[in-house]
């Protein structure tokens, strides 16, 4: 059974949601951020989402924008992004790890080469925002021969006659995009989420996980009431930002700030009543 | 392979060949959806076409004149060249007559907000004259770096009432103005069209806007006719996204005994890292919501590209001129700054017209290619926008003060 299906059956059997986060990797450097992403399991994070950093992300707010030009100034590539899994694959072997970016540096590593090496270095899943339905199958086909599972997103514009598009040939889980806008903006409420949600479940049986604007323990919490996983990324790669120097050099301190963050948002996640 | 027709594409799924496509964030994907069909409905309605066509005309001031350029020719000492005059239409560039089709568009689809990316400010300037045209609200994201090199259509703008946002992220240019542009499109859906300003961008956007262009190529085709009774030799387009030059082309894509030219952006030359030319120096790869060739590095990021013309300094191409360079229907060359400053100069002196640096480009390899072609050879160029906005630059360039 893959890593993602089985964290999902897992969770289910505990009657909670799952604790998504997200990072760009080699964001400020690769050590520092090899660092984060090895103690976010120990933080409470079920899943973690791994950003390959693009110069170009046109989906993304300033936050995951600057972390993107950060991470590629320090050197960051598809091959250090790949490394980072497999370094973390070699300490953790539960951990379901989805890479999530644009689709030109995959394209650009070549789609088969691409697949193979994500496949060998542990990686369960992608997102790829900018490979919509229409797009996706030259990468979900060879993904979904390496074992990997190409995610679909669902957003506030995704209407009934949308959905059924989005959701044949979906697999992993369902990335419930909750506002219309970049990440790291406006959030929704919790009775709209809810709401998706449940006209999402309608069409599928896949677990759904919501992202975008959600940013405090209370608000993880929220979702994590009325969906299968809260994704937080905006604030913890704000919060990695916050804790760098004007050559974005991490202070002392950096990693554990923004490790106790995620334990806060963990504990909201857990303590949701479903 | 030999191919019927260069006019069919692209197909249902918006790709020529394997260039093209809709990549785009799902939260677009059912707007880009809903343009396209009505973008199909709008060109079938009569009501559409006849407005479009009245706007066209004592608007825009169309049909723009085909000019026998008798000056330059006599000093090149070869082809004939003739200029389509783009840059007497209102704003002063090709870039109206795909904003008014695409205003009308919004309209239909009862959007009360247009959002445009600019380089030159060309593009800008259109839009945010077609939005004052219908009272839409207009915000237009423009480089910082553009802007300051592009000042007066920076307030040309302003006083038509749009905002203009300042791009800083990444170079500060074209392709970072289109972010934004892409950044503000999907977080206000519900009210906004976004007027893209060339053949790029998601399906419908390069057959839409090359539709939009391709009256430039209808025209040019009437009006060699009826000036020499036959079809011209060569056409030349300079290409940066590549709307002017498919505007020209399309039209006679077909006439196997028409050469065609588009003279990418060389910048200080395409064997430095310092040029715009997506075909020469570029690779496969997608950006901005298509499939194209991309100025980029090993690992797929995108690199900055150069040129002294602000609206060719993007680091792609529309799909559609990539399809037509692999199934080598167009020539795709290129010209340097300087190549395109001199032109520049030259078309000043020589014909009482001050081109615009995108169109320079143009003009520069038909100075290069005119004297080795023989006097009956008749060339068509598009002067695709004029040049008043470029004098600042090209003082600086040549160490002039204004």
């Amino acid at each position: 059974m893959s890593r993602l299906k089985s964290c999902f059956e897992r969770l289910a059997g505990e009657n909670r949601a799952a604790f998504v986060t997200f990072v760009t990797a080699n964001d400020p450097d690769f050590g520092t951020s090899l660092e984060i992403v090895m103690g976010l399991p120990d933080a409470g994070a079920d899943i973690i989402e791994l950003g390959m950093p693009f110069t170009d992300p046109s989906a993304d707010g300033p936050a995951i924008d600057r972390a993107a030009q950060r991470a590629l100034a320090s050197g960051g590539s598809m091959i250090k992004t790949l490394e980072m899994v497999r370094r973390f694959r070699a300490v953790n072997a539960d951990t379901p790890l989805v890479l999530m970016g644009y689709f030109n540096p995959v394209y650009a590593y070549g789609i088969d080469r691409f697949t193979a090496d994500a496949a060998a270095a542990g990686v369960d899943g992608l997102i790829i925002v900018d490979l919509p339905p229409e797009e996706d199958e030259e990468l979900r086909v060879p993904a979904g021969k390496a074992g990997i599972d190409v995610i679909r997103l669902a957003t506030p514009t995704s209407d009934d006659t949308r959905l059924p598009t989005i959701l044949s040939g979906a697999s992993g889980f369902v990335y419930y995009v909750a506002v219309a806008g970049v990440t790291g903006g406006k959030s929704a409420t919790k009775d709209d989420i809810s709401a998706a949600v449940a006209r999402i479940k309608t069409h599928t049986d896949l677990p759904v996980a919501v992202g975008f604007g959600i940013r405090t323990p209370e608000q993880a919490a929220d979702v994590a009431s009325i969906a299968d996983a809260a994704v937080v990324g905006s604030a913890i790669v704000s919060l990695i930002e916050g804790g760098l120097d004007n050559d974005n050099k991490p202070k002392k301190g950096m990693t554990e700030d923004v490790l106790t963050f995620t334990r806060k948002l963990a504990d909201g996640v857990r303590k949701a009543k479903r | 392979m030999v191919l019927n027709s260069y006019r069919t594409g692209p197909d249902e799924k918006g790709h020529f060949g394997k260039y093209g496509g809709r990549y785009v964030s799902e939260t677009l994907m059912p707007l880009v959806h809903q343009v396209e069909a009505a973008y199909r409905a709008a060109i079938k309605d009569p009501e559409y076409l006849r407005e479009l066509d009245e706007l066209n005309r004592v608007y825009i001031g169309r049909p723009s004149p085909l000019y026998f350029a008798e000056r330059l020719t006599e000093q090149l000492g070869g082809a004939k060249v003739y200029f389509k005059r783009e840059e007497l239409n209102h704003t002063g560039a090709h870039k109206i007559n795909h904003a008014i089709g695409q205003v009308l568009l919004a309209k239909r689809m009862g959007k009360t907000r247009v959002i445009a990316e600019t380089g030159a400010g060309q593009h800008g300037v259109a839009t945010a004259t077609v939005a004052a045209r219908f009272g839409l609200k207009c915000t237009v994201f423009m480089g910082a770096v553009d802007i300051e090199r592009q000042k007066p259509n920076v307030f040309r703008m302003k006083l038509l009432g749009a905002e203009v946002k300042p791009v800083t992220s990444g170079s500060a240019t074209l392709k970072d103005a289109m972010n934004d542009a892409l950044r503000d499109w999907v977080t206000n859906v519900h009210d906004t069209f976004y007027i893209i300003g060339t053949v790029a961008g998601p399906h419908p956007y390069p057959m839409m806007v090359r539709d939009f262009q391709s009256i430039i190529g209808r025209e040019t085709r009437e009006q060699i006719m009826a000036a020499e009774g036959r079809l011209p030799d060569s056409l030349v387009a300079c290409v940066g996204g590549g709307s002017n030059a498919i505007g020209l082309f399309h039209p006679f894509l077909d006439d196997a005994d028409v050469d065609m030219f588009a003279v990418e952006a060389a910048g200080h030359g395409v064997d430095t890292d310092q040029h715009a030319a997506s075909i020469a120096g570029g690779a496969p790869g997608v950006l901005h919501g298509n499939r194209t060739y991309l100025l980029q590095n090993a690992d797929g990021q995108i690199t900055e590209a150069h040129s002294i013309s602000a609206g060719l300094d993007y680091p792609g191409i529309g799909p559609e001129h990539v399809w037509l360079h692999e199934n080598e229907r167009v020539r795709y060359v290129s010209a340097t700054d300087k190549e395109a400053l001199d032109a520049f100069r030259m078309c000043c002196r020589t014909e009482g017209i001050i081109p615009a640096l995108e169109s320079s480009h143009a003009l520069a390899h038909i100075i290069r290619m005119a004297p080795k072609l023989p006097k009956e050879h008749l060339c068509v160029l598009n002067m695709s926008g004029r040049g008043d906005k470029d004098i600042f630059t090209v003082a600086d360039a040549l160490g002039a003060e204004i």
